[in-house]
């Protein structure tokens, strides 16, 4: 197990490396803004920008470059400083990220109870109205991007710009330790719009397992042994689960794209509307910290999926 | 029958209650390419501590008339129709919750394959409790005694370490224990056992087998054992139903039915079951075709198109299960008269084709 683990963290860090070297490919050697034009004001002479350019570290080669930022990351732990503020890149995530984690976290709680909840319902209730109506909404909410949901959320329920004044709209996030209330409530639309999709194909998923396992001999025993419904249906969940739980550790990266577009929708001053700012003004330390934490992030979740489904299901034992 | 006068023997079975009786059960399923006749009129009775061995092809009723017993088959649209009696109560006309009480409790079934029955990311403890603790409110440690005491029971070594480990864990016939120690943990007075066997090792099969009997006699239950195999039968039933097509054929003691089979099918089961005290020159005569559609079953006697011996009316008449002359308890659905049956045997069982037969009973002058 412990050989499992090491392995697994050893093949986290060369995957690492691997989308380092290609955000460094996307944003460096592909026509992109220059960041030292953009940092040169109007009419820029070229001498100042070479000038930038030197200062930035971008005149040497990619190579090089790319080098002095591994090691830089993986000996100190810095990850640059933005071209913009010329605040640490660490330090800049550090402040959003209670933003972040507060929007994916509920956002996360909300798609799964959320998704198997409907699934089950709908699995038990096959071919009902619910059922019918639950996998339309949940095949329209797969369909429609979250940028799109977002405003549709705001222009019918944000309170500014609503048609029924129910949540607080954009830009009224507060931190939890600030006012739990109002950190509360500023979340619930951004939790849906982000939790939307995945819930939606949790929901489906849940369905179609749940529908296959209660179909299996053991849910047959247990009903002859006269167990309650309910008990025989948490039978049957419990063996629905284990086949969606390993798509859990692909589906925090949809959430983690997601929370990039919903945290500039309701202006949330998360690590995701920052990212989004740093593509735009080709502030490359931004974009690359943050693609490395959200990347860091999505590695650590897989193993830990992967670890736990031992546990999940007696069956498998690593080595 | 006659009230006799009370003898010391165990009184004959015909003179006792019967634990349950089913009378002119029918199941049928609905389903897009028609309707599915399961079970099509079938009456039995099972009498305390004795053994029913019901016999047949797979698609022959077998299996749904016991789920339909513990009340499984309704949830999945079936029409029934018939009574269900046990002990006095008919089962069809309970509530669900009535039902729950009573199935795993009062009567417990076991299945044909036991990795697949047992659910298998719990362990076998904790399905054991659940099975104790939905019909008696004990506390989880008692329940969990219980378990290590079932297991014990149902002879697995070393019952309080395997008490915490998975199904996974436990081979083809200790996962069968298990499967009996959970029917049972509320001592049922009658057990359903659907091809209990089948998916065994032979010798695997007869630990399986005396692990039934011994425990009938412990225990004192009742056992429906439902087999397409007829060496399973001939050791542990007291009383044989044969089913083909969704309806008992033939039904008797389980010593007349091997001695004196009546019905064209039962000989055909008969005869294609290798024996080792034939010589091995005897061919195994397989029954030719295939069995029926439920949907539209033969006309007539359902076993017509594939009895060597049926005669042109026999696909309009409809026989009915009929005592056998001069033996009340032995009962056959056949159109042919019993003494031309009785003919027959006698020519099969010395090893005969069913032309030769035929062709003996012309020469005495007899016709089918």
């Amino acid at each position: 197990m412990i050989r499992y683990i090491i392995r697994r963290l050893l093949i986290g860090v060369v995957i690492l490396v691997i989308v380092c070297a290609l955000t460094f490919v996307f944003f460096r050697v592909l026509p992109t803004g220059n960041p030292a034009l953009l940092r040169a004001g109007r009419d820029p002479q070229p001498k100042l920008i070479k000038e930038i350019e030197r200062v930035l570290g971008l005149n040497k080669p990619l190579i090089v470059q790319f080098w002095d930022y591994m090691k830089e990351f993986f000996l100190h732990f810095n990850l640059g400083y933005s071209y913009y503020s010329q605040e640490s890149v660490r330090g800049l995530i550090g402040e959003r990220l209670s933003a972040t984690v507060s929007l994916t976290v509920g956002a996360a709680v909300l798609w799964v109870l959320g998704g198997l909840s409907v699934g089950v319902i709908s699995a038990l209730r096959r071919h009902s109205i619910v059922d019918r109506l639950s996998m339309g909404t949940a095949l329209l909410l797969l369909s429609v991007p979250e940028f799109w949901l977002g405003f549709v959320f705001l222009l019918l329920f944000s309170t500014n710009i609503g048609k029924v004044h129910i949540f607080p709209g954009a830009g009224s996030y507060v931190g939890l330790t600030y006012d739990p209330w109002k950190w509360f409530t500023s979340l619930i639309m951004p939790w849906i719009v982000l939790a939307s999709s995945s819930a939606a194909i949790y929901a489906r998923l849940m369905r179609s397992s749940l529908g296959e396992t209660m179909r299996e001999d053991y849910i047959r025993t247990a009903r002859a042994k006269g167990l309650r419904e309910r008990s025989v249906v948490r039978q049957g969940a419990r063996s629905a689960i284990n086949p969606i739980f390993t798509l859990l550790g692909l589906e925090i990266g949809v959430l983690l794209g997601g929370a990039v577009l919903v945290e500039t929708v309701f202006n949330i001053p998360g690590i995701g509307v920052e990212n989004y700012k740093a593509i735009l003004s080709s502030d490359f330390p931004v974009v690359q910290g943050t693609v490395l934490l959200a990347s860091a992030f999505i590695i650590l979740a897989n193993i830990v999926v992967d670890i736990a489904y031992a546990y999940l299901d007696p069956r498998v034992r690593y080595q | 029958m006659s009230a006799a006068a009370p003898s010391p023997q165990p009184a004959p079975s015909s003179q006792r209650e019967p634990l349950l009786r089913v009378e002119d059960l029918r199941v049928e399923f609905p389903t897009e390419d028609g309707v599915v006749h399961a079970v099509d009129g079938i009456t039995y009775q099972v009498f305390p501590g004795r053994t029913l061995g019901i016999v047949g092809e797979s698609g022959s009723g077998k299996t749904v008339s016991s789920l339909t017993a513990l009340g499984l088959t309704r949830r999945q649209g079936a029409r029934i129709s018939g009574r269900i009696l046990f002990e006095g109560q008919d089962l069809l006309a309970l509530a669900e919750e009535k039902m729950r009480a009573i199935r795993g409790n009062d009567i417990a079934m076991i299945f044909q394959d036991p990795l697949s029955s047992l659910h298998p990311l719990y362990k076998v403890g904790r399905q054991l409790i659940e099975a104790v603790r939905a019909h008696r409110d004990v506390s989880r440690a008692t329940a969990r005694a219980r378990a290590v005491e079932l297991l014990g029971l149902v002879g697995i070594p070393d019952p309080a370490r395997r008490v915490d480990q998975y199904p996974h864990e436990f081979s083809g016939g200790m996962r069968q224990r298990v499967m009996i120690a959970m029917a049972l943990a509320n001592e049922p007075k009658l057990l359903f056992a659907d091809e209990p066997t089948t998916a065994l090792d032979v010798t695997v099969q007869a630990q399986i087998l005396a692990l039934m009997e011994r425990l009938q006699r412990e225990l004192g239950m009742a056992i429906v054992i439902i087999t397409h195999d007829l060496g399973v039968v001939a050791e542990v039933a007291d009383d044989i139903a044969v089913m083909y097509a969704g309806r008992i054929v033939e039904t008797a003691s389980a010593e007349r039915l091997f001695a004196a089979p009546e019905h064209p099918y039962t000989w055909g089961l008969l005869k294609s079951i290798p024996r080792l005290d034939s010589p091995r020159s005897e061919d195994l005569v397989p029954i030719p075709g295939t069995p029926p559609s439920l949907i539209q079953p033969p006309s007539g006697c359902h076993f017509h198109p594939r009895c060597p011996y049926a005669q042109p009316e026999h696909a309009r008449i409809d026989p009915a299960l009929e005592p056998v002359p001069e033996e009340a308890a032995h009962h056959v659905a056949c159109l042919l008269d019993s003494p031309t049956r009785k003919q027959l045997w006698a020519q099969l069982r010395e090893g005969a084709t069913p032309e030769q037969a035929l062709a003996a009973l012309a020469a005495t002058g007899g016709a089918p």
